[in-house]
Parts: C-alpha cells; sequence; structure tokens
C-alpha cells in the first residue's frame, strides 16, 4: 500500500511543470489534492501581456496530474501490486472553464473515476478555489500502463 | 445472417473512432485496428467497452491482447455470446 507522500514522489514531473503540492485524500474511487498558483510561475510572464491570468491549459494539466495520475499510480499499485516503472500519456480531455484564476490561488481538486479498464483511466473531475467556487469541470482520459522491460 | 449483423454492428461501433483520413469503407473483416485502420490504443479500449455494451458481454485482458484484426474481434464476441447461453 502506498502512503498519500509516496503517490507524489512517483510522479513524473517537476518544477516548473508539477501541479501537485498535497494530496487530501485518494482511494479506489476518488482522489482529491491540491496546488498553490505562486506569481512567480513561468507562465505568468506571457499570458496575458497586461495581467496574469492561469491559462486553461495549465489548469487542465492540474486537474490530470491529480485527477488522473495520482489517481492511476494508486490504481495501478492496488490492481498491479506495484507502480514503480509506469508509463503515461493523457489521451483526451473535454473541459469547461467557469471562472478565471489570479495568482496567488490555491485550487483543489476533486476527481472520480469513471473506469479503469485495459490500461485506460477515465475520470471526471472538478477544480474548486479557495472561496470554493467551481473553476473548471471536465472528463479527462489518459493511458496509465507498467513499463514492459 | 447473424455474422453479417455483428459485423455491420461492430462496424458502426469502429467509425466513431476511425481517424479523419481512414473511411468506413476501409473496415474489412481482415483490417488490422492499430496498422490498418489507425486507431490508437485508448480509442481501441473505447471500442471495446462499446462493443461489450452493444453484444452485453464482458471482456479480459487476454481478449484484448488477442484482438488484432476485425475478424478475432467478431471471434471474440461470438465466442463470449456462446459462452453465454
Amino acid at each position: 500500500m502506498l502512503i498519500i507522500n509516496d503517490i507524489i514522489k512517483k510522479l513524473p514531473y517537476t518544477n516548473p511543470f508539477l501541479f501537485v503540492d498535497k494530496l487530501i485524500m485518494v482511494n479506489k474511487k476518488a482522489v482529491e489534492g491540491s496546488y498553490t498558483f505562486k506569481k512567480d510561475e513561468f507562465f505568468y510572464k506571457g499570458h496575458f501581456k497586461e495581467q496574469a491570468v492561469t491559462p486553461g491549459v495549465i489548469l487542465t494539466e492540474c486537474c490530470a496530474q491529480i485527477g488522473l495520475v495520482c489517481l492511476g499510480i494508486h490504481l495501478l499499485d492496488l490492481e498491479e501490486g506495484n507502480s514503480k516503472d509506469f508509463q503515461v500519456a493523457m489521451s483526451s480531455s473535454e473541459m469547461q472553464f467557469l471562472l478565471p484564476v489570479f495568482p496567488p490561488e490555491t485550487v483543489t481538486v476533486k476527481s472520480k473515476k469513471v473506469f479503469f479498464r485495459f490500461n485506460k483511466l477515465q475520470c471526471d473531475v472538478k477544480m474548486y478555489n479557495q472561496q470554493g467556487q467551481l473553476v473548471c469541470k471536465g472528463v479527462l482520459s489518459g493511458m496509465m500502463k507498467i513499463k514492459v522491460i | 445472417m447473424a455474422d453479417d449483423q455483428r459485423l455491420a454492428q461492430l462496424k458502426d461501433i469502429v467509425s466513431i473512432y476511425l481517424p479523419e483520413d481512414v473511411s468506413v469503407e476501409a473496415i474489412g473483416k481482415d483490417s488490422s485496428f492499430v496498422n490498418e485502420l489507425n486507431i490508437n490504443s485508448a480509442n481501441l479500449v473505447d471500442i471495446v467497452l462499446d462493443v461489450e455494451d452493444t453484444f452485453g458481454i464482458r471482456l479480459e485482458n487476454e481478449d484484448m491482447d488477442k484482438m488484432q484484426t476485425v475478424r478475432d474481434a467478431l471471434n471474440i464476441i461470438d465466442q463470449k455470446l456462446q459462452d453465454k447461453k
């Protein structure tokens, strides 16, 4: 059994593209985690020229790292007994963006598994801001599998 | 007769996931999903899930590994439906 911090350690991302600070809970059906968008994130220099607004692709990426990849690591660990060397690829995303995210802001991502079969994980994801308002939501899918050596 | 009907149902499912540059007419019994119809692994899973719903069967990992061509898929569907009887 992995503990929550081990899941974050297994993520294949690092600064400046790691968008998970902590996981609040994870089980075989759902995951919840948070990330703080800091004022000096690299993309705020160009998005936009006049005012820093978190790009939708980055919000999507944050939802995917918490909602798909962290949950996927946990599920691989449960099903295969380990998640040591895994491969991951996002295969589809359908997102709606409801509110802008200005830095600094701490967002919480809540993700529910739709299915995990034949290495494909599909999740319903929702992101909330500090006020608890829904920022974006959607359906994300990705392929997660143990590397065959 | 039942075979033709199953092939038609399978074609309907597969056609949803064909890339834009592959036409429905390209789907033959010997077509390879990945190599000829250019269906990626993520969409192949979607096809399997749709097949399960359409035919009321459940496929396992071994079935997925065996399912290279349209004919393979038809054989698996056939076998699963037989097993159900």
